[in-house]
């Protein structure tokens, strides 16, 4: 359908060249199992003397393999069997000096030898030019993408939506194929939480059960049993590149997140780069970050040219292509290299869930001054960034200008803005999780902050804290309240109730502990807790549902459904803030563009067409509606003039004697 | 009570929806074109895929039931106003006790050899969307012939799936009637940058038949033969009002009612595009086929019928449209042929795509429109301007206020004025900023008619 340039079709070929050499690179290398290459990856004497023994009493040492397929399997078989052994030993007696937990090898040691063992033993074309390489795959990649993009700024400025529904790669997946994939992630999380979680069935029951429950809500109370959706995200045909792209992504964050030493390769490829930046070797994580990067830069140069004629979408473009390149990717690279804590300035909690944890905290405060401002800083931003902010402009600042998530959502998921679901049901879905998700991560960071903290002695106590939890929440719910019988906001009594209780409940929880003394807050173990939370909302949730599900359910799964600091940004938005989407008198013609280009979702339309401003918890921001709006309906405006009536009050279209007036 | 609506377009819909808010009376819905409610200013976007048609449809499927508003699938036949009934094709029969007629309009034909051959059609309903799909694979060229807004949507479209269009134009520059001069030669010179192959001056002789009963060229008044695959005829359009015709129902052009959308027939009455207002306000027209209307005369309508009186006063003119890539808006009174006594205050962005014209009485200095290219201005400033006939100086100096471009977008409103003090010798200055907190200061502020 798409005629093509000759430049677009060689920049295109170019880019699948190097997909599928990229993707071909983690089989390029093979894996030689050798006392030199082990030495590298282990650096205890007895752990690798034990497995090197076992290897040669296996007959393995020596022997090459030919993917990390074949040698990831055996190297496991070596550590476990060493791990073994060295126990067996240590029930003989420890040799002079060493300590037990020196001297053993148990399974969560053995893990963390598994992905340098790989890297140390593999060699081939990939390690012996990885600069090559580099170009080849991720050089050639973007070249390409750039080829394919140039000429678009040739074309005149304007929408570019043509064709959107009948290409194979942005019209989406049947309802079918995105249940399959649905019900694949939903069970396949839970069932290797199991095992992710060592056997414990608790959690994962647990997810399970208000999985269930969130469904039951949904479908019986809220009335939507017999609903069928009529605007879900499903077209009426399957696009099989969408189902491709969904596919590779969804394996590479299972890959990346889980099974990280079968992509050995790529961080060979980046060991160039990565020395160059912060002096050291190329984890996982580094690659990862350099992919992002790229992808937002190079996506970035897309939206310039598809906006020619949006001002305000060029600049909140090179705003998350800044935020993403020197604050997420270069600055804490640097600060690596100078020997200072990893630190992300504009990662906030909860979405920065490990802001909390232990070892952060203790890094932070043993890293000097600079340390401190940054513990300070991300202090800061939670209580004062995010609500000052979000009251001044929205919390577009934060979604749609400096989040990396919202970054890649903006660059790399525009193709697939469209395919978010705008039906009621999907909304109601929405709010149930995305708040849940929010409740989990205060929950969790404060049994986390609880067990961390001292009984006594110190500025801040357990008990202290506690108190501190209970008066936050207490402080919000009453604030909300005021708002709410006020008429400032227009919230459902249900959505009102259930969040006032499950504040009060928690507040009384902390209450509860804190006279009580207790060892754990709401009787958790902070560490499964934050296990659980890492494992299913930071990695399955943000990464492997977030992005993976672009091209079935659109490009902002994890901001809308997911994300509890968005969760926390739209509580703001709704309550207290000047922003809000003003719909232009009667020039809505109920096209749909907006609705339909909504990313998170929103039937803007529905405000839109009777002249209603639009004030929803979700909305980031991003402006698109107002672009593809083909009457010059919406504008993103901040203003606190007509602040306390916006909320309830409809300022409709109404007919009167004396025509046209917009009214309460 | 029983309100029975055949047509659920705009009008229809927004009919039912405000008698649902209104009152518990059973409504019932008729349409033969589609299930649902769509919006049929939206056609297009289905056509060129930036949406599916299931996003056409401003409300979910599950809507009409939860809301008790019956829909029935058919087409009414004729009208029974004595036995207050309704047939249907089918040869079914429907009761009501209050009749809302919305019926909407038809594309004009205006007696064209070969206007009936296949292949040839207008851009209205859901069916003549369906046609233009069922004749694009292939489809070595499209013919679309009028000058107005629809009949550059049809050119979009087709050019959007990379059919090449010819548009023929009866006027020397395009809808000229509406367009000032300048406007009007922006947006010629906007379809022919984009490779359509525009025809000003040129009419429509006749369709030629390929044979096969099917569009396979037009004669042109030039005498040029040129061959196509599909006509499309996008030359207005009238109130669809054919199957009324032997009743005694009052008709002119379209179904004749008063200010309160009420027929000659008593518990009958009419809105939309199918209505003929027999007293149409100053500045308005008796037939007004515009989206915005319609909405409103539904809300009137069912106001009326659940007994309050409220007189149908669509207010002050205003219009809006895309003409591929430039964005028009108008609020109140621009002329293409603008009368005596009327001035303009023009200003033209150097790239030839964006433009910003203020109409105002030469005698009074009273401002009497705005007129929009690329460029969005806020409907109720412009509005609160034009009902108060404030002072051209005044609305200059406060013009900003006016804008509702996105944030950053250049601001041209210094331009406007500079042009003004150019050509009147004035020395206005703006002040203010752009922004929902200045327009709603301005909109509290009493507007006064007089200069600065």
């Amino acid at each position: 359908m798409t005629t093509m340039s000759i430049i677009e079709k060689i920049g295109l070929a170019f880019f699948v060249l190097a997909l599928l050499l990229f993707t071909a690179v983690l089989g390029l290398e093979r894996y030689e199992l050798s006392e030199a290459r082990l030495a590298a990856a282990v650096d205890n004497e007895y752990h690798l003397e034990a497995i090197v023994e076992e290897a040669r009493s296996a007959g393995a040492l020596g022997k090459s393999y030919g993917s990390s397929f074949a040698y990831v399997p055996e190297l496991n078989r070596l550590l476990s069997q060493a791990g073994q052994v060295l126990s067996g030993k240590a029930k003989e007696g420890l040799p002079d000096g060493v300590s037990r937990s020196e001297y053993l090898l148990p399974g969560w040691k053995a893990k963390n030898y598994l992905l340098p063992a790989v890297r140390a033993a593999s060699y081939g074309p990939v390690s012996r030019r990885p600069a090559l390489w580099w170009w080849l795959t991720i050089g050639m990649a973007t070249f390409g993408g750039l080829l394919y993009i140039l000429p678009q700024f040739l074309s005149l400025p304007g929408i570019k939506h043509n064709h959107i529904y009948a290409n194979s790669h942005s019209r989406g997946l049947g309802w079918p194929l995105r249940g399959l994939f649905l019900g694949g992630a939903l069970s396949g999380v839970l069932a290797y939480g199991v095992y992710y979680m060592n056997q414990d069935y608790f959690w994962p029951a647990l997810t399970l059960l208000l999985a269930v429950l969130i469904s039951v809500v949904v479908f019986l109370p809220q009335g939507s049993l017999e609903r069928r959706p009529a605007r879900s995200a499903s077209p009426r045909a399957t696009g099989l590149l969408g189902v491709l792209t969904g596919a590779y992504l969804i394996a590479f964050y299972i890959f990346l997140y889980w099974a990280p030493q079968h992509l050995t390769a790529w961080m060979l490829m980046a060991d160039p780069l990565s020395y160059w930046l912060n002096g050291g070797p190329a984890s996982q994580w580094f690659v990862y970050g350099m992919l992002y990067t790229l992808a937002i830069l190079v996506m970035g140069v897309r939206m310039f040219a598809k906006y020619q004629h949006n001002r305000y979408q060029q600049i909140r473009t090179a705003s998350v292509m800044f935020f993403q390149t020197a604050f997420a990717f270069l600055l804490p690279e640097i600060l690596v290299r100078l020997n200072y804590p990893y630190f992300d300035f504009k990662n906030i909690w909860p979405l920065n869930y490990t802001f909390f944890f232990d070892w952060n905290l203790n890094q932070l405060m043993d890293s000097g001054a600079l340390g401190l401002f940054m513990l300070g800083w991300g202090l800061a931003l939670i209580i004062i960034g995010v609500p000052v902010f979000t009251y001044l402009y929205g919390k577009r600042w934060y979604c749609s200008w400096v989040c990396g998530c919202g970054g890649l959502a903006e660059t790399l998921g525009d193709p697939y803005r469209q395919l978010s679901d705008k039906s009621l049901r999907a909304w109601q879905y929405e709010r149930w999780i995305i708040h849940g998700v929010l409740v989990f991560a205060v929950v969790m960071t404060a049994a986390v902050l609880h067990s961390y903290l001292p009984e006594e002695g110190g500025m801040l106590t357990r008990g202290r804290f506690l108190w501190l939890l209970a008066l936050l929440l207490l402080g919000a719910m009453g604030y909300a309240w005021q708002r709410w019988r006020k008429g400032a906001v227009d919230i459902s009594a249900t959505g009102m109730y259930t969040g006032l209780g499950v504040a009060a409940v928690l507040a009384g929880f902390s209450v509860y502990h804190a006279s009580a003394g207790s060892s754990t807050f709401l009787f958790l173990s902070s560490g499964q807790a934050r296990q659980w939370y890492g494992f299913l909302i930071g990695s399955a949730f943000a990464g492997v549902v977030g992005t993976g599900f672009y091209p079935l359910m659109g490009n902002r799964v994890w901001c809308r459904f997911g994300c509890p600091l968005a969760a926390y940004l739209g509580l703001v938005q709704r309550f207290k803030s000047r922003f809000r989407i003003t719909a232009n008198g009667g020039q809505c013609i109920s096209c749909g563009n907006c609705s339909t280009y909504c990313e998170m979702g929103i039937d803007v339309r529905w405000y839109a067409q009777r002249g209603q401003d639009i004030i929803r918890s979700s909305c980031v921001g991003c402006g698109v509606c107002a672009a593809v709006c083909p009457r010059g309906v919406l504008r993103l405006e901040n203003s606190s003039e007509d602040i306390n009536d916006r909320g309830s009050s409809i300022r409709a279209l109404h007919i009167s004697q004396d025509g046209v007036r917009l009214d309460a | 009570m029983h309100i029975v609506i055949i047509g659920n377009g705009i009008s229809g819909i927004t009919a039912a929806r405000f008698l649902r808010k209104l009152s518990s009376h059973r409504i019932t819905v008729i349409s033969g074109e589609s299930e649902h409610f769509f919006s049929r200013t939206a056609l297009m976007y289905a056509y060129m895929g930036h949406m599916r048609f299931a996003d056409l449809k401003p409300y979910e499927d599950w809507f009409w039931a939860q809301n008790k508003i019956e829909l029935k699938k058919g087409w009414v036949e004729k009208v029974d106003f004595a036995a207050q009934a309704l047939h249907f094709a089918t040869g079914e029969e429907m009761r009501y006790d209050r009749l809302i007629l919305a019926t909407g309009s038809k594309p004009n034909k205006f007696g064209w050899p070969g206007q009936d051959l296949e292949g040839v059609g207008g851009l209205y309903h859901l069916q003549d969307l369906e046609r233009m799909e069922a004749f694009s694979p292939g489809l070595q060229r499209a013919v679309v012939v009028g000058g107005g807004l629809i009949g550059v949507e049809m050119a979009e479209m087709f050019h959007a799936r990379h059919i090449p269009v010819t548009f023929l134009v009866r006027e020397d520059s395009y809808w000229d009637a509406v367009l000032p001069a300048e406007e009007s030669a922006m947006v010629s010179r906007h379809m022919r940058e984009h490779g359509i192959d525009l025809r000003l001056g040129t009419e429509l002789k006749e369709i030629i038949d390929d044979g096969q009963g099917r569009a396979g060229g037009v004669v042109t008044s030039d005498g040029e033969q040129i061959p196509c695959g599909f006509v499309g005829l996008t030359a207005g359009v009238h109130p669809n009002i054919g199957f009324l015709s032997g009743t005694p129902l009052e008709t002119g052009r379209g179904i004749l009612v008063d200010e309160h959308l009420q027929t000659n027939i008593s518990g009958v009455f009419a809105i939309g595009d199918c209505a003929e207002l027999r007293r149409p306000r100053p500045g308005r027209r008796a037939v007004e086929a515009v989206w915005y209307t319609g909405r409103m005369m539904g809300e009137t309508a069912a106001y009326n019928i659940c007994g309050q009186r409220v007189p149908y006063d669509p207010g002050i003119w205003f219009n809006s449209a895309k003409f591929m890539d430039i964005e028009y808006q108008v609020y109140g009174d621009v002329s293409g042929r603008p009368p005596e006594g009327h001035a303009s205050v023009y200003w033209e962005h150097p790239d030839g795509r964006r433009s910003i014209r203020i109409v105002y009485s030469r005698e009074s200095k009273q401002v009497l429109g705005f007129n929009l290219m690329g460029i969005r201005y806020r409907h109720e400033v412009c509005e609160r301007w034009l009902s108060e006939g404030a002072h051209i100086e005044t609305v200059l100096a406060n013009l900003s206020a006016a804008n509702f471009d996105p944030e950053f977008f250049a601001a041209f409103e210094q331009e406007v004025v500079a042009v003004y003090n150019l050509y009147e010798g004035r020395k206005v200055r703006l002040k203010g900023r752009r922004g929902l907190s200045s327009a709603l200061r301005l909109l509290r502020s009493a507007v006064t008619g007089k200069p600065l």
